[in-house]
């Protein structure tokens, strides 16, 4: 059965077909409106979300389909002490598909052990968030034409984002030129990530940076990460860190005129809202993008099941 | 010097780091079975300097990985009718499962009886490494 935990779990080819069955979606939304028709999708949110959670619900009944679910863990069985396991069970005896959400990492390969529907992964604690990566390569190709050869500037909390952790994995696979990895010490990117970088991908060039200001003049896309107040164990760590990265006019003014600036929301102060009217800042419509994502995706694993 | 006779069947744990017979010895619960058991420490040996040794009387199953994950120098040979019959060397495990937790403490390993620890073999600039297959967390073992 297929699921997606993690950005392996689907091929180049597959990506790109993705990325097109979006560009159809969003280019023709009418004749997609009863293709999951008589399909639910269980939206299991154990960790509180916005987009994402709202992205996945709204992807389905635009799809046609209906929509179960929760949006925090309160009142669920798992607040009784149900492991996550037996959640899935249940619930994949009630649903065709499950989207979930977790602050642990690694709930949803655990989940995908026991569910009998496919499982996709709507982020596990900091590991990973595969769909808002395949939202970011959209929004890359529906902007840029392209995967390959850019040079991308990730900024903020490398350490806990999962987002960047599922987009440097997924870019490095379309031979992007260079990463900058922007980030306080205390927030780098994992070690594991980097080593997997330099192992399997030695061509694409590594900048560890403390400072963004040289990553804003040279990169095509600049990704912005909040500094995630609830990954951190106590309050005073990150007071030190909250306001490490502040873009704003001025900073945005040494950036490329051709680049798009990106944000997988949500923002709290780390891009002025002055450049919300800027026309390379993209983060509004890439959030809109990922509710097309996210119905070619789940048109996908439907339709593979069904096979 | 203390003699120790052999054994007529069973297993002998031979070139146990100095030092770590002890720890192999509660890791398989030797202190437990029926069986005649010895632990030698400190053996002198022209490789090692000093070594330990376990024998186990009518008893030839021990988990290889554990032992592997201890120290990969360790030897193993089976003794039937008071002879050799088969010696081994050991690989370190590609797989492990429930030998030791995750690092992270974040990890679902932690929290959910089903979420078993379970680690894949890396190799990372040129060294060795476990990584957690639910997190990716590479974590050091100690045994």
């Amino acid at each position: 059965m297929r699921h997606l935990i993690q950005p392996e779990d689907l091929s180049n080819q597959e990506y790109m077909e993705l990325l097109e069955a979006t560009a159809h979606i969003q280019a023709h939304p009418d004749l997609y409106k009863e293709r999951a028709k008589g399909k639910i999708l269980g939206s299991l949110f154990f960790e509180p979300s916005t987009r994402t959670k709202f992205s996945f619900d709204s992807a389905m009944l635009r799809l046609g389909g209906e929509v179960i679910g929760f949006s925090d863990a309160q009142g669920t069985s798992s607040q009784k002490g149900e492991s996550l396991a037996d959640t899935i069970r249940i619930m994949s005896g009630f649903a065709d598909i499950l989207a979930i959400r977790h602050a642990l990492e690694g709930a949803s390969l655990l989940a995908s052990k026991t569910s009998r529907v496919p499982i996709i992964n709507g982020g596990d604690g900091g590991h990973q968030h595969p769909t808002q990566a395949l939202t970011d390569l959209y929004t890359i190709y529906h902007y840029k034409k392209k995967l390959n050869g850019h040079k991308i500037a990730l900024i903020g909390d490398l350490k806990y984002g999962r987002t960047v952790h599922s987009l440097i994995k997924t870019l490095a696979r379309f031979d992007v030129d260079s990463f900058y990895l922007v980030s306080p010490e205390e927030l780098s990117m994992p070690r594991h990530i980097l080593d997997l970088m330099e192992d399997r991908y030695p061509n694409i060039k590594i900048h560890v940076l403390h400072e963004m200001e040289p990553a804003i003049r040279e990169c095509d896309i600049l990704y912005m990460t909040r500094i995630q107040k609830e990954r951190f164990f106590n309050e005073a760590d990150y007071l030190k860190l909250k306001n490490s990265y502040l873009l704003d006019e001025e900073k945005m003014e040494l950036a490329k005129k051709d680049a798009i600036l990106m944000h997988p929301l949500p923002r709290v102060n780390e891009i002025a809202i002055e450049l919300d009217s800027d026309p390379r800042a993209v983060y509004f419509e890439q959030a809109a993008m990922g509710m097309y994502v996210r119905m070619a995706l789940i048109l996908k694993l439907l339709e593979e099941q069904d096979d | 010097m203390i003699n120790v006779s052999g054994i007529e069947n069973g297993i002998v744990i031979d070139h146990i780091p100095a030092g770590k017979g002890w720890k192999i010895f509660q890791k398989l619960n030797l202190d437990t079975i029926a069986t005649p058991v010895v632990l030698l420490m400190g053996v002198r040996s022209t490789r090692m300097g000093q070594k330990d040794i376990i024998k186990i009387e009518g008893r030839w199953d021990v988990d290889l990985d554990l032992l592997a994950l201890i120290d990969p120098d360790i030897t193993t040979s089976r003794i039937v009718e008071g002879k050799v019959v088969e010696k081994k060397s050991m690989d370190v495990p590609g797989r492990v499962k429930g030998l030791f937790p995750c690092a992270n403490p974040r990890c679902v390993s932690h929290s959910d009886q089903l979420a078993v620890p379970e680690f894949t073999l890396v190799r990372r600039n040129g060294s060795l490494h476990y990584q957690c297959n639910y997190c990716d967390e590479i974590t050091r073992y100690s045994l």
